[in-house]
């Protein structure tokens, strides 16, 4: 295979647009989903209308819609990031505690959240880099400790630095192995025995994958190619 | 029957250095012209408590921007870059909490609860200085609660009784914090007879709040 091609994303689709697109598959009808602001976000772009997911935005709102109509928007109706959303049928709004209750819980079948570094041990820094930026974890220690699924979505490294490492050097989100990790390269499974490498990217290699990994990957047998798009 | 005050009359009421827990999600659900009447009276050195800065311009920014506050204790202040330079400056001492224990450490000061019990933040920097308990071979990091001096709350409909009600995401921490402070301060965007908020639609009873402003000339 041409090294230039390698790695590169199905034509006409962005890194960000794998990563969204894998994601979406693994979130099943009924489920109780929050998605984190940027690139989780994108995940509901790739889910059918009909696929009875309910959304929960954490500052107080499950079955969360999109953005309304311009002209349309209610100021007391948005996301977490402080976009405007509609609210679908079926939706209920609540208050903080109510919406971290359900959090922390147990009762938050999955989350999806951005990374900064996830490491052998499936633990996730997300929240912050000492000494240049500091805005806080809002509910992000919630989601992680609580949630029943953590599906972290990011790419898969930062400026040619790994971001899936043997030992996390950022200040941890939680100590808790998170559930899987969604990245345009690879879909990485973190396991007692350590991170299973289960799906390659489009027209990925392998190779490729563990030169821009600094985490030992497990790799067993054949890695199937992602089915997206 | 309460008696409506206005913000000016309200703001009086609140003294410099005082603990003020303040409803609002970026801007969402905050009393702001309880907030302009605070700036107005150059209110100082104000812990406030709350879910986030918000932005410059908008509710708790606009306490920033004014230089109203000493302290902070809140989730999230990335998305104000005026609280963040003050940070750095040590203009404003910053006491970040996961959102999800902000709000119970307030509701446990607000319900006459002694802590907060949470895996949330073991592991993290969040832990640091604090007890932590092992209760059933899993670790649970025990949280302060948080009382308030004020609490200033925006409902959407308040009754002459001071029943409470509100609107979608601009609940968020406002129903909480009506429980946490010792005086409890409402901006309600309209004040109806009793009667009109059903019993079963209240979220804050009356004998929660202590001042109601009056409506918006």
């Amino acid at each position: 295979m041409d090294a230039k091609v390698m790695g590169r994303p199905r034509a006409g689709m962005s890194a960000k647009e794998v990563i969204a697109r894998r994601v979406a598959q693994e979130i099943k009808p009924g489920m109780l989903v929050n998605l984190g602001i940027g690139l989780p976000s994108m995940v509901a772009n790739y889910l059918p209308h009909d696929s009875g997911v309910y959304f929960q935005a954490e500052n107080g709102v499950i079955g969360l819609g999109a953005r309304p109509p311009e002209g349309m928007e209610d100021p007391h109706l948005t996301d977490a990031g402080g976009g405007f959303v509609t609210a679908l049928p079926g939706a209920a709004s609540i208050d903080s505690a109510m919406s971290f209750g359900l959090i922390r819980g147990g009762h938050l079948d999955m989350t999806v959240l951005g990374g900064l570094q996830v490491d052998e041990r499936g633990y996730l820094a997300n929240w912050m880099v000492p000494g240049k930026m500091v805005p806080g974890m809002g509910g992000a220690m919630d989601l992680v400790a609580g949630a029943k699924r953590v599906v972290v979505a990011m790419v898969h490294s930062a400026k040619g630095e790994a971001k899936i490492v043997p030992e996390c050097s950022l200040p941890l989100t939680a100590m808790r192995r998170i559930s899987l990790i969604v990245t345009e390269l690879a879909v990485i499974e973190p396991t007692h025995e350590g991170l299973l490498l289960r799906e390659r990217g489009p027209d990925v290699s392998i190779d490729q994958i563990l030169a821009q990994t600094s985490a030992r990957l497990i790799v067993d047998g054949d890695v199937p190619e992602m089915r997206i798009g | 029957m309460r008696k409506a005050i206005r913000p000016e009359e309200a703001a009086e009421l609140v003294p410099d250095g005082a603990v003020v827990l303040i409803g609002g999600f970026m801007g969402v659900g905050t009393p702001e012209r309880m907030i302009d009447a605070l700036v107005a009276r150059g209110v100082k050195n104000l812990t406030v408590v709350a879910n986030d800065a918000a932005l410059p311009g908008r509710g708790i920014g606009k306490l920033v921007s004014a230089g109203a506050i000493s302290r902070a204790i809140m989730s999230h202040i990335g998305l104000n870059p005026e609280i963040q330079q003050k940070m750095i400056a040590g203009e404003v001492e910053i006491e970040l909490v996961p959102q999800g224990t902000l709000v119970e450490r307030i509701r446990a000061a607000g319900v006459g609860l002694g802590a907060v019990v949470t895996a949330t933040g073991i592991g993290t920097p969040v832990e640091e200085g604090k007890q932590v308990l092992e209760i059933d071979g899993k670790r649970y990091l025990v949280e302060k609660p948080i009382h308030g001096d004020f609490a200033l709350i925006a409902a959407q409909q308040a009754d002459y009784a001071g029943n409470l009600m509100y609107s979608l995401t601009a609940h968020n921490f406002n129903p909480i914090m009506a429980l946490a402070g010792r005086t409890v301060i409402v901006e309600p965007e309209m004040i109806v007879p009793i009667g009109v908020i059903p019993p079963d639609a209240v979220k804050t009873p009356g004998v929660l709040v202590d001042h109601l402003l009056a409506r918006a000339a």
